[in-house]
Order: structure tokens, then sequence, then C-alpha cells
């Protein structure tokens, strides 16, 4: 669609327009609490200027949380443990390895899935059935499980992350390998073409749209999985642990910080993917 | 065929039956990246009550334009159009015609009876009157007994009468037909003709029919209107004076051999005129 | 008869549970230097490894060609997956698996794969018959791998505190229905379905709405589209501050994931009605709300059905996490996370194994409306006539 940009430019800017307002109008009570407690008198201009600049407001203003994430990502050496870069790249290593991992086995399955008719009917029922379960309720179980037996830090994330991105690629793969038409796969018929042959002219090929949107949820849902991996440690290290250390002492701004972070990391992850499926798929002659 | 023919032949029309749709001079222009696109250009056109009016000629003639711009549809660039005296808009407020479109167009959620209804629903016919209305529409085109099939188990010429009854179930004098056979083979196409015609003759509607097939245009026809692309033009008028009651046999005649002979000739010229 | 038409499947069952007759059963256990257990002392286990080798080596020659086959295949899987679990319980044999045992489970592991196998080809016109077995091979598929889990983690001892048995967690599962329904009721009834009617029905209502100012859409939908991109799981701290521990900021964190798949979805929906139908309303001057209800909405429907789909996970999903951030002492997230804090696993898959009821039953309900609402699209025809 053309001419998105000024319309998405506007709704931007009536967001933070509102994120304004709704800091104001949400700091203003315990700012007023706090005036009549100091016997202060105030004038509207004063309470939303400090409104916009408490300590820990109940909802910091937009600058607060562009100040800390300057001060986390550029000010502070990125091996310090305050920087945010340190922690983004916590989570982002496990992201990714579970991410990798989870995709190979996926594509793997369905492979397994589209050419063995015993592995479809006993499997695909399950695998599409426990989309519908909450997977991620499982994830501080991995993690205290594996700590157990020693396996700490990236490993269990990725493990969550990997089980987590596993089931779409499988599902949207197994669509995929199956979308040739049945003209296409007579054709190859009439060629003699070899179970193998068929896979690596016909079906990947075909495939390749299908696996690029589901890698698209897969990365996504990947770097949840490694966020909500790190909270049943014990705020150790990564954005989930900024999270989780923020809501213990309520550091709004802190916490607001670290969401805005993960929220850029899974932006840019997704558009990294959507970049290399472009090119993939321009490769293959597939008008984008 | 020259314009002065056109001219005579529009100036033959009997004087006496009433002008249910009188167009002139109308210019339709797409404004496109391209440049300019003239769809019509320079349209003089009289359809009067109980006529049969078909449409002919090439993809891109602006056949099925100038029945959208008659539906409202698309809004002309220039000229004059009335539909019974008043404007294509506020005759498609009044629910003056019924449209066929190339498609059946029949809401997939909806069974055959209630698709047949829609119309009336939107004019907040009662309940009653809707269902005896779709019985009746649905009688005209041969499927009653069908009523509470879903759409997609009904063969393409079923669904394709189906919509037709549905553009009858108000009972508007006008029904504007959008090549409503194109897609179907020419057996089922045949017959679909011929209930068309008992349909004409029985209820003295006025049709406006657009279509690309010769034959067809001859066998239904009273008027045929030939027409030509770049620009969308009208390059002949034909009258034809074959009883209302015709039967597919006449397709065999000298007199339809001659007019559809003239029709192609038509065709021809405005492609000449083209090149 | 060539080696290529001998199955291969039955052949290695047969030989697998003849070594498994020959190599010992269990270990030693260590306190008394004694096998733990011979097979010579277990007539039904005796039993049912000479069947494994005579219904294998049968079946190698015959081959496993009709349902029936299976079938008896099956059955002697059954019957030898019992024993074995009746060797590990009743006979000590738990921990101390041996060679013989694992050898014994390679056999039915070779049974049920054939058993499945022809199961899952067969294809028949009478529609009861093909439903049941395409029924049968995912439900016994599941049985049997329920039952490696069962016999992996009791024949090596694993300790409970990593993975208990699927019967430990069932026993769990049963004797504490009290604790259970309570946290279903404070996360699923309470929050998950508040927050999910809230955020659907928020998100149809503004995507109606958008949808009346191109303008809008145009903005939104891109937003809309990242937005499903990002983990705003996290924003479940700063609603547990903002609404307080009990289900209400549960609600909250659901309503904001469940807005924007709904939102996009709907927008989408609203203009999925084909250009012909379009101008068929046009042509009968149909207001905008007559079009909207008559031909918009319905046509949005399969979307709208999509987004509710998705939505039915993401709910359960948020309030679960949600929970981990703070909650009062119940709910389900809260009992995971404490129960494994104090390594009381079976709990945990207990509360997980509720879960997925939970999700799997709130899933297949949505599905079922669906199917009765929209069994006018393509995608749920069945031919009838």
């Amino acid at each position: 669609m053309s001419g998105q940009t000024g319309p998405v430019c506007v709704v931007l800017i009536a967001i933070l327009v509102l994120w304004y307002v709704g800091a104001v109008f949400m700091n203003a009570p315990t700012q007023i609490d706090r005036y009549n407690r100091a016997d202060q008198t105030w004038t509207t201009g004063q309470l939303i200027e400090d409104t916009l600049a408490q300590d820990r407001p109940i909802l910091p203003a937009p600058h607060q949380v562009a100040v800390e994430m300057y001060h986390t990502i550029f000010a502070i050496k990125i091996t310090s443990k305050r920087s945010l870069v340190y922690h983004s790249w916590v989570t982002l290593s496990s992201t990714l390895l579970g991410f990798g991992i989870g995709t190979l086995l996926g594509v793997l399955l369905a492979v397994g899935i589209v050419h063995v008719m015993t592995l479809e009917k006993s499997l695909m029922p399950w695998v599409i059935s426990s989309q519908t379960i909450p997977i991620l309720a499982i994830a501080p179980m991995i993690i205290v499980v594996l700590g157990a037996i020693g396996i700490k830090g990236l490993v269990p994330k990725a493990v969550i992350s990997t089980y987590l991105c596993f089931f779409p690629v499988t599902i949207s793969m197994v669509k995929g390998l199956r979308s040739p038409q049945v003209i296409q796969l007579d054709l190859m018929r009439t060629y003699n073409a070899s179970k193998w042959q068929t896979f690596w002219q016909l079906r990947l090929p075909s495939a390749m749209p299908y696996l690029f949107a589901s890698l698209k949820v897969a990365i996504a849902i990947s770097l949840v999985g490694a966020i909500v991996g790190e909270l049943p440690t014990g705020a150790q290290a990564g954005l989930g642990a900024r999270l989780l250390a923020g809501s213990y002492y309520g550091q709004t701004i802190q916490i607001w910080s670290a969401l805005l972070t993960a929220a850029f990391v899974a932006a840019i992850l997704v558009v990294i993917v959507g970049w290399c499926e472009r090119r993939v798929l321009a490769r293959m002659g597939v008008k984008s | 065929m020259t314009l002065k023919q056109v001219v005579n032949n529009v100036a033959e029309m009997p004087a006496s039956k009433k002008a249910v749709v009188d167009i002139k001079k109308l210019s339709l222009t797409f404004q496109t990246a391209d440049g300019p696109v003239y769809a019509l250009s320079d349209v003089d056109l009289t359809i009067e009550e109980g006529d049969f009016v078909s449409f002919i000629g090439p993809s891109g003639c602006g056949k099925t334009t100038l029945l959208r711009v008659i539906a409202d549809l698309e809004q002309a660039t220039g000229g004059e159009i009335s539909i019974n005296g008043v404007t294509p808009h506020e005759a498609r407020e009044k629910r003056a015609y019924g449209y066929v479109f190339q498609a059946p167009a029949l809401l997939p959620w909806r069974s055959i009876e209630r698709n047949v209804t829609l119309p009336l629903e939107i004019m907040e016919i009662s309940k009653e009157e809707r269902v005896k209305r779709a019985q009746e529409a649905l009688k005209l085109v041969e499927l009653n007994g069908f009523e509470k099939k879903f759409p997609w188990q009904l063969s393409g010429g079923m669904q394709q009468r189906a919509s037709i009854a549905r553009a009858l179930s108000f009972d508007a004098d006008l029904l504007l037909m959008d090549e409503p056979f194109g897609a179907l083979d020419e057996i089922v196409r045949d017959h679909l003709n011929e209930q068309l015609l008992k349909l004409w003759a029985r209820t003295n509607k006025t049709v406006a029919f657009v279509t690309h097939s010769i034959p067809e245009a001859v066998y239904l026809s009273s008027k045929i209107v030939v027409m030509s692309p770049r620009p969308g033009r009208i390059i002949d008028v034909i009258e034809t004076d074959f009883p209302k009651d015709r039967t597919l046999d006449i397709r065999e005649t000298p007199e339809f051999l001659e007019i559809a002979h003239r029709v192609r000739e038509g065709l021809r010229a405005g492609h000449s005129n083209d090149e | 008869m060539t080696w290529t038409k001998l199955d291969k499947f039955c052949l290695v069952a047969a030989i697998a549970a003849l070594l498994a007759l020959i190599f010992p059963l269990a270990g030693v256990d260590g306190d008394t230097g004694k096998q733990v257990a011979f097979v010579g002392d277990i007539p039904g286990l005796a039993v049912a490894m000479a069947l494994c080798v005579i219904a294998g080596s049968a079946f190698t020659w015959l081959g496993v060609g009709s349902v029936t086959a299976g079938m008896v295949i099956l059955a002697i899987a059954v019957f030898g997956c019992w024993q074995a679990i009746s060797v590990l319980y009743d006979y000590g044999v738990a921990g101390y698996a041996g060679p013989g045992f694992w050898l014994f489970i390679a056999s039915l592991w070779a049974f049920v794969w054939r058993g499945i196998d022809v199961i899952a080809n067969f294809h028949s016109l009478d529609r009861t018959k093909q439903h049941l077995a395409n029924f049968v091979v995912p439900v016994a598929f599941g049985v049997w791998l329920l039952f490696v889990w069962e016999v992996v983690v009791s024949g090596f001892g694993v300790p409970q505190v990593l993975l208990p048995p699927p019967s430990m967690i069932g026993e769990r599962f049963v004797n504490s229905t009290d604790i259970l329904a309570a946290d279903f009721h404070q996360t699923f009834v309470k929050a998950v379905l508040s927050g999910y009617v809230m955020g659907c029905g928020s998100a149809f209502i503004v995507a109606i709405a958008v949808d009346r100012v191109p303008f809008l859409k145009r903005g939104l939908l891109p937003l809309g589209n990242m937005v499903s991109a990002l983990p705003i799981i996290g924003v479940a701290p700063i609603m547990v501050m903002w609404f307080g521990f009990d289900w209400q900021s549960k609600a909250a964190v659901i309503v904001i994931m469940t807005f924007f798949p709904m939102l996009v979805n709907t927008v989408t929906g609203l203009n999925a009605a084909g250009k012909l139908e379009k101008d068929l309303m046009a042509t009968y001057a149909s207001g905008y709300w007559s079009t909207l209800f008559r031909l918009r909405l319905p046509a949005a429907m399969p979307f709208v059905f999509n987004a509710l789909k998705i939505n039915s996970t993401l709910a359960l999903i948020g309030a679960i996490v949600a929970e981990f951030f703070g909650t009062p002492i119940v709910g389900m997230g809260f009992r995971i996370s404490t129960e494994v804090g104090r390594m009381n696993i079976d709990m945990v898959w207990a509360e997980i194994a509720l879960a997925a009821l939970a999700g799997t039953a709130f899933y297949g309900a949505v599905a079922y409306i669906e199917r009765k609402a929209t069994s006018w699209h393509p995608s749920f025809r069945v031919r009838r006539h």
C-alpha cells in the first residue's frame, strides 16, 4: 500500500501525545499528595512539570525512558551489569541459538512428515494440537530442572526458544512442502523424477514463502521465550531479568526502557528476517 | 458504417413508446498514470420500454462501462443520461433496476432463498412478502425446490439463474445484465437464453444485455448496439423484428444470418478504424 | 521369498524379543549384590516375550498386509507393555532395568510402529471407518509416547525432581483436584475469560470504527502488524503495578495481547468482500450499516475467527506468565513458579496438564463455534448431495 509513512507517523505522534497526557494524569495524584505533605502551594504548570520528572512514576514520560535508554545503552560500558546492550546480548544470544536449532528441527520434522505417511498421521495431530497449549508455562520448570542437573545460563533459555519456534515452523513447512499443485507433481512424475529430485526442484522452492512467513513468527516467539526464560532464575542477566528487577524495586523507568529495548530487538530481528525473505524470494523470481 | 447511418438508425425509432434510458453525448474518461483512457466517447442511445437491447463489441469497447454508468456504478464525465427521467443516482436509490453480474456473486453464507430475498431485506419488505416473492422469482428461473441449498451446492448455470432470480425478486422494470452467461458452456447458455427470452416475453421488462457473442446478441435482442474500442463508442444500432416468442430455430433463418452478418461487418469496421 | 519382501520391522521385533530372553532382565542391586529379577521368575513377562518372538517371526514371513494383522500386532504390543509396567513396579525392576528389559521395549517399539503404520495407511470409502482409523493412529501414538516416558523414567530410575513418570503426575492430578480447581477458577475463569472478552470485543469495535477512516486504517494497520511481533508479555510487570496482584492485572495483560491480532484481522476481513458483491449492494442502494451487516461482517467472519483462535492461546499464556510477576496465593502461574521452587515437579506437571487441557478445550470451543458460524466457508465444505 502506498503512502503509509504519513499516516503511520501521525499515529505514532498521537500515541506519544497520549502517552504524555496519560503520564500527567496517572502521576498527578501522587505528586499532589507530595505537595500536600510538604505544605507546598503549586500551580498547574509546576504540577505538569513535576509529574513528568518523578523518580518512580506510575507511568514514566517518554523522555524519561529515552534518557534512561540513552544512559544504559550508549553512556555505560557495554561490559557493565547496568548496560542494556549487555542484557540485550544475553537475551539475543539465547534467542538466536534457540531459533537456529528450532528452525532446523522444525524443517527436518516437516520433511519427515511430508514423506512418511505414518509420521503424518501419528505426529501431525499432536503438533497441531500442541499449538493450543500454553507452552510458555513450562519455562520455569525447564530452567529449574536443567539448573538442577548443572545446565545453566544460555542453554536452558535456548531450549525454551527452540521448543517455542519449532512448532510454527513445522506446521507451515508441512503446508509449504504440500503446496505444489497436482499438475506440477504430475509433471515431475512424467520426468520420472525421484523423491529427492522432486523435493529439491519443486517442493522446497514452493515451500520458501511459507517458511519465511513462519520464521517471522518463530523469531518473535523465540525472543519471548528467552525473556520469559530469564524470569525464574531470579533476575541475573537479560532483558527479562531487567523487567523482573524493575518490578521488584518499583523502578518503572527501568521496566519501560527494558520493554522498549525488547521491542526494538524484536522489530530488528523481524526486519532482518523480512530482508532475507525478500532476497531469497527475489532470487527465486517471486514477486514480493 | 458512417455516423450518418447511426443517426438515421436512431431517428427511425418509433416515438410512441416511453424512453427508459436516455443517453445524450455521454463520455467517460479515466485518468490513469499512463494518461487519460477514453472509455466512452460521444454515446447517444435511447432504450425504450419493453426493449431487449444487446451491447456487443470487443473487450475494451466500453460496453460494460456503459452498463455501469446506467447503473450508477460509474459516473460519466460528460454528456447527459437519464433513467425513467431521473439521474442514475436517483434511479438507483429508487431501486429502479436489477443488475446481473458476470459472476453469480451469491453470498456464500446465505441459502439460495435468502440470497434472493437479500434486496428485499435491504428494502425492508416484510418477511412473508419476501418469502412469497422469492418463491415467484425462483419459479421464473425454474429453481423452485432449491431454496434451502447453499450456492456451492449448485452448478454454475444454476447459480447464475439464482442471481437472475435475485435481480427479478423486487420486480424492477429494468434489467441490466453484464455478460451473465459468459462463463457458462454453450449448451447451458442456449438453455438459459431460451429461458431469458420466455421471461422477457412474459414480464415485458426492459433488458440491457452485454455480450461478446454475436449469435446470442442476435437471438435475444430487439435492438443490437455494436460498439468499438479506443475510444469506446457506438458504431451501429440494428433493430430486429423477430417475434417475442422466437425459438432457437430462428438461428437457421436467412434473416438471422443477415443480421449476424451486419453485426460482424460493424465489428470489423470498428476494428479497421482502430488500426 | 527374497530379503526385500521380508517385513523388517517384525524381524527386528522378533530378534529383539529373542535377545531379551537371553540377556539379563535387570541389573544388580547394590545392597544385596544379587540380580533384581529374572525372566524365568515372571511367567507373564516370559509369555509376552515368547509371544513377541513367535508373532515377530510369523509376521516377518507373512507380512502385515491387513488392518486385522495390524490389530493383532498392536494387541500383542499392548499385552507386552502391560507386562513391562508390571515388571517395573511389581517385581522391583524400576531403577534396575537391564539390557534384556530394554531389548524387550525395542521389540515392542518395532511392533507398535508397524501396527500404527498399517492403520495409518488404511484407506476406506466407509467414512466412519476412515474417521476411526484417523482417530486411532494419533491416540495410539500418544499412548505409546506416554508409555515410553513412563518406562524410561522408571527403568533408569530418573530422579523425580527431574522428570516424574506420567503415572505419578496423573496420581497427583487426581489427588489435588481442589487446588487445581481453585487455580483454574482464578486464572482461567476470572483472568482469561474476562481479558479475552474485553480485548477481543474492544478491538472488534475499534476495527469497525477505524475502517470508516481510511487514514487511520493506513496508519494503524502496519503498526498493528508490527506489534504482534513484539514481546508484549513484557508489560506484565507494569500491569501488576497498575492493577494490583489480583486477576485484574492479568486481564489487562490479556487485553493488550489480544487487542492487536483482533484489530488487524478484523480490519483485513472487513476489506475481504469481493468487488462484485460490493457493486451488488450498491445497485440496491444499500446503506453503510446495511452493507456492513449483510455483506462485510459475514465476509470478515473467517478472519475474525482466526484472530479469536490465535487469541485463545495468547490469553492463557498471558495470564500464566503475568502471574510469574506476582499474584495472590492462587492461580496456575503462581502454582507453577512456587512448586518449581519447592521441587514438587509432579505438581508442576499436573498444573501444566491442566493448562494444556484448558488451552485445548478453549481453542476447541472457539473452533467449534467457527465451524458452526462459517460452515459456508470453502475450508469447511463437505460435499453432501
